[in-house]
């Protein structure tokens, strides 16, 4: 069986700070060929192709925001490893947050409920009247009182 | 003849199951001492059966035994030894026999280290682990039997995935499983003790040890699983939130609140509630992980080729563990109520906000992971949830846990003044707000606000440490004496490892994210790259390499700094012969300091893309998690859990200790 | 009542899960629907492109406006591609629709030689020799196949190759709808 054709376009050139926005866009788009990786990890022959073409864009000025429509456009949400804030993903990207207050307002419950008031007195002391409390009662029982 | 041998051994094994639930179970509805004593031959008769079972199948695998269809399809006659051993449980089947035969120790271990239990505990949690083995052994035997023969049979096997022909392979599942494995004990317990209606400070007492050694492995076998995905994969990552990788986090998380839940319920007969649910959700965590993996719900590298059928026939079980488990809980969980008082500010207080963090934490992980499944299943179409998305959410949830983490050592049991608190760490709170915020205008790249942020948690973590060992050395005369430290109990000595481990791994998080270099040049021979200012690459030359079962070309480079050749790196490109699957491996020049990794992308006519990463501080990474699991072994190896005590239906939540205001762990 | 609540959740919880789980089962997670449905197809991007020279009257891009027209995206090194190709042959015999074929990624020397020895249903083949034009169309991983309407809008992609199951049971109706 025959090899399908390497990807043969020469590289982009691009400068420095375009070469940050690169890598920083690989790791957010999907190699969709692949079992879960991004561009930045792939070395499938689609992942060199999407390679291209998104060097190519940031090349002729596209933002990064613009980027990800085009390729959403043709690929769907999946392509994108960081989910777009839309309807559909506000549980996603609110849930935790919610659940952190929640679980915020949980603790401050909790608290008022088991609290009892900084003792004035040290804590080893408490719990040595309680200790001889426990005895004095435990002897009373003994005792028959 | 051993494949036959194998599935006998498994099939009588599973009887042994059956007897381990029904007979002890039997014995303590009926109170009759000698039904409840079959527990440990039950137990005892299984391990030696799985065992023979898990050695047949090592065997074919040893000896080329290719009419087994698991040695056919994942064994190689060019396959080196060890590697051979490793694909017994390489594939799902062996796997599968892997978690039963760790199932099968860890009962045999309990059987065999419970003597000092009241007999009607210890009969009740042998027969949950059997009861949860049984569910194990009929989804092997019915759908996943390892001892599968094909026939006819081939002369050479397809060969074992390259990518796990690699001492990883070895050591990572075993050190994995007996994690998720061992949360069974403590899960056993929970059930146990529901179904009594009890939890005192000896339940306590007694899981402790158990939890603290399986989170322990469970630690070890995630950073072993990262470190390998690091060298062996060949782009330089060592996290990527993969499904699979989260379904072992997620385990681990609530596993870290049920240690220090433990603690709680140990000391101060408090959050028993927590301790059971945390129990409860941690083996259930680990299940749910074996459902993701193998069902074929989730795209992942790491995932077994598994069918759907299996992925019902586990979500079965699951429904009947988890849902079981948590039904008895929702029934049974006003009888677990704690007693104890404790004040707003007390150790009590910052536990159960750890608890709750750890929680929210595993569910926001498990939202992400399921996300894509949920709305795929409601037809609102198909997204991905990746990396960018984990690393957004993940780290606010984590700082409130960093936090407390150098706090709560130092507060004190049921009642910590804010201010006396205040008072002894101030030091350490400036001192790492200080450096934490300068130290990253000392390095020539721009100032990032995350960069400051690690170093102050990582260096805030690592002062109270400091502060609370420092305290401990501290002589009633008010001099320094180192030796009062050896007065600490194992578990304090765990802690402290255990949480300076926390602070390595942010530190090492924390310079690669904001330090690393990364370089992508076609590179020939004779080329020099430059990598910064003191160091360069050069190409010097390109060779080929006979391996055991792959041939692979070599690109020698010399690492120079100030032009002085210090080194070589060796990456390669591998073809393996059975598969003809092209591998890349890494060429990596490790320090303390940090690693330099070269990896080769595509051959460009005389030379490669060469990939290049300097990655500062990657090895705390690991050196962080392997002191989290040194210290939990620690802990567990606390002499006060090998005291013989006499259980006492007397003991009440409150051991009062004599040292008061005890402060250590 | 607030306790029953608390002590219920984590139950309710593991039930919705448990729901979500087994409804994933039956789901492909790796099959990607295609965003190209009901929309305008991406058809300027085949124009510019060489035609392969298997056959002296190949049909033009630019004659389909008006027709209902098939895409099928190939290459010679695509096993799945051999699998479907008989069945691409039976149904351009019967003259249903221009089957339009993309040789992606493939040496022409390879795709001709292909061609020759497996039959040619294509009423021309187009040479995407860098890909680009397949990215346009969506495409990830060949054989996929695109029904196109008289408009110009794609309404139908199959992922994988085709099987006679679902040319009797969704192509063709669909081809009966949109020509009429």
């Amino acid at each position: 069986m025959s090899q399908a054709l390497p990807n043969q376009l020469p590289p982009v050139p691009l400068d420095e700070a375009q070469q940050q926005r690169l890598r920083k866009l690989y790791t957010e788009i999907r190699c969709l060929v692949c079992q879960n990786q991004s561009l930045a990890d792939s070395a499938a022959d689609l992942a060199v192709d999407l390679r291209h073409e998104v060097q190519s864009q940031i090349a002729k000025g596209s933002s990064d925001e613009q980027i990800k429509r085009w390729l959403v456009q043709r690929y769907g949400d999946f392509v994108l490893y960081k989910p777009q804030m839309q309807a559909s993903t506000a549980i996603l990207w609110a849930g935790p947050f919610v659940s952190l207050a929640i679980g915020g307002l949980i603790w401050r419950t909790v608290q008022r409920r088991r609290s009892i008031a900084p003792s004035q007195t040290s804590p080893g002391r408490e719990d040595q009247m309680q200790r001889a409390r426990q005895l004095l009662l435990a002897d009373d029982d003994e005792k028959g009182r | 003849m051993t494949s036959e041998l194998g599935h006998l051994a498994l099939a009588l094994a599973m009887l042994c199951g059956i007897c381990l639930a029904i007979f002890p179970s039997l014995g303590v509805w009926r109170r009759d001492a000698r039904l409840m004593s079959m527990a440990s031959p039950a137990a005892y008769w299984q391990l030696l059966l799985v065992l023979l079972a898990f050695i047949c199948l090592v065997e074919s695998f040893i000896s080329h035994d290719f009419s087994n269809q698991l040695v056919a399809n994942h064994s190689n006659r060019d396959l080196p030894f060890w590697y051979r051993v490793a694909a017994s449980w390489g594939s799902h089947e062996g796997s599968m026999l892997l978690w039963i035969l760790m199932l099968a120790a860890w009962t045999a271990a309990l059987a065999a280290l419970s003597g000092n239990l009241p007999q009607a505990m210890r009969a009740r949690v042998l027969a949950v682990l059997g009861a949860v083995s049984i569910g194990f052994y009929l989804f092997a035997l019915i759908t996943s039997n390892p001892f599968d023969r094909v026939v006819p049979a081939p002369i050479n096997g397809r060969d074992l995935n390259p990518l796990l022909q690699d001492p990883g392979m070895v050591f990572h599942p075993p050190l994995l499983y007996m994690g998720y494995v061992g949360f069974a004990v403590a899960f056993a317990f929970a059930i146990a003790g529901l179904i009594e209606g009890r939890f005192d400070s000896a339940w306590a007492r007694w899981v402790r040890p158990w939890t603290n050694v399986a989170w322990a492995f469970l630690s070890l076998g995630i950073c072993l699983g990262s470190f390998w995905a690091y060298y062996e994969l060949g782009w330089g990552g060592w996290w990527f939130w993969d499904p699979v990788e989260n379904a072992s986090f997620m385990p681990w998380l609530t596993g870290t609140a049920l240690i220090h839940s433990l603690a709680v319920t140990e000391k101060r007969g408090n959050f028993r509630s927590w301790t059971v649910l945390l129990a409860i959700m941690s083996f259930s965590l680990s299940l749910l992980g074996t459902f993701l993996v193998r069902s074929g719900v989730l795209t992942s590298v790491h995932a077994f080729a598994t069918d759907p059928t299996r992925g019902v026939f586990i979500l079965i079980f699951l429904c009947v563990v988890i849902g079981g488990s948590l039904s008895l809980y929702a029934a049974r969980a006003h009888k677990v109520h704690a007693s104890q008082a404790y004040s707003a500010m007390s150790r009590e207080s910052m536990l159960l906000a750890n608890n709750i963090v750890m929680v929210v934490a595993m569910l926001a992980v498990l939202l992400g992971t399921l996300y894509p499944l949920i709305l795929d299943s409601l037809d609102m179409g198909k997204i991905s949830v990746g990396p960018p998305y984990f690393d957004a959410v993940f780290l606010p949830l984590m700082l409130p846990a960093l936090f407390l983490m150098a706090v709560g050592p130092l507060a004190r049991w049921r009642d910590a003044p804010v201010l006396p608190l205040v008072q002894r760490m101030r030091w350490a709170f400036a001192a790492s707000l200080v450096i934490g915020l300068l130290l990253p205008l000392t390095a020539d790249s721009s100032y990032k606000p995350m960069t400051a942020l690690g170093l102050v948690m990582a260096l805030w973590v690592a002062g109270g440490v400091g502060l609370a060992t420092l305290e401990n050395m501290k002589s009633p005369s008010g001099g320094i004496d180192v030796s009062r430290l050896a007065l600490q109990p194992g578990s304090w000595w765990g802690m402290q490892l255990a949480h300076l481990g926390v602070a390595a791994f942010v530190l090492g998080v924390t310079l690669v994210n904001s330090f690393e270099i990364e370089i992508e040049k076609k590179l020939s021979p004779g080329d020099v790259l430059t990598i910064d200012d003191r160091l360069s690459l050069r190409y010097a030359e390109t060779s080929s390499r006979q391996g055991p079962n792959y041939e692979a070309i070599q690109v020698r480079f010399e690492l120079l700094r100030d032009n002085q050749v210090i080194g070589e790196l060796r990456p390669e490109k591998r073809r393996y012969k059975a598969s003809s699957m092209v591998m890349t491996e890494a060429g990596i020049r490790r320090s303390l300091l940090g690693d330099l990794y070269i990896s080769l992308g595509e051959a460009v006519d005389g030379g490669w893309v060469t990939r290049v990463q300097k990655k500062p501080a990657v090895n705390w990474i690991w050196m962080g998690v392997l002191m989290m699991g040194l210290g939990g072994f620690w802990a567990a190896a606390d002499a006060r859990y090998r005291k013989k005590r006499v259980p006492s239906s007397n003991t009440t939540a409150m051991d009062v200790s004599s040292r008061s205001g005890e402060v250590s762990g | 009542m607030n306790r029953w609540i608390r002590a219920g959740l984590p139950l309710a919880l593991f039930l919705v899960i448990a729901w979500f789980l087994l409804k994933g089962l039956d789901r492909n997670p790796r099959e990607i629907p295609s965003p190209l449905i009901n929309k305008p197809a991406p058809s300027e991007v085949l124009e510019v492109l060489d035609v392969l020279d298997v056959q002296s009257q190949a049909l033009r891009v630019k004659d389909l406006k008006g027709q209902v027209w098939l895409l099928n995206v190939w290459g010679s090194w695509c096993s799945g591609c051999q699998v479907e190709h008989p069945l691409l042959n039976r149904l351009a015999a019967e003259r249903l629709l221009p089957i339009v074929g993309l040789a992606w990624k493939d040496a022409p020397a390879q795709s001709r030689d292909w061609l020759s020895r497996l039959g040619n249903p294509y009423a021309t083949v187009l040479m995407d020799l860098q890909g680009k034009a397949a990215i346009e169309w969506g495409v990830y991983g060949a054989p996929e196949t695109f029904l196109i309407d008289k408009d110009n809008n794609v309404r139908f992609k199959h992922v994988g190759p085709l099987t006679a199951d679902i040319i009797d049971k969704q192509l063709r109706p669909m081809i009966e709808q949109l020509k009429h």
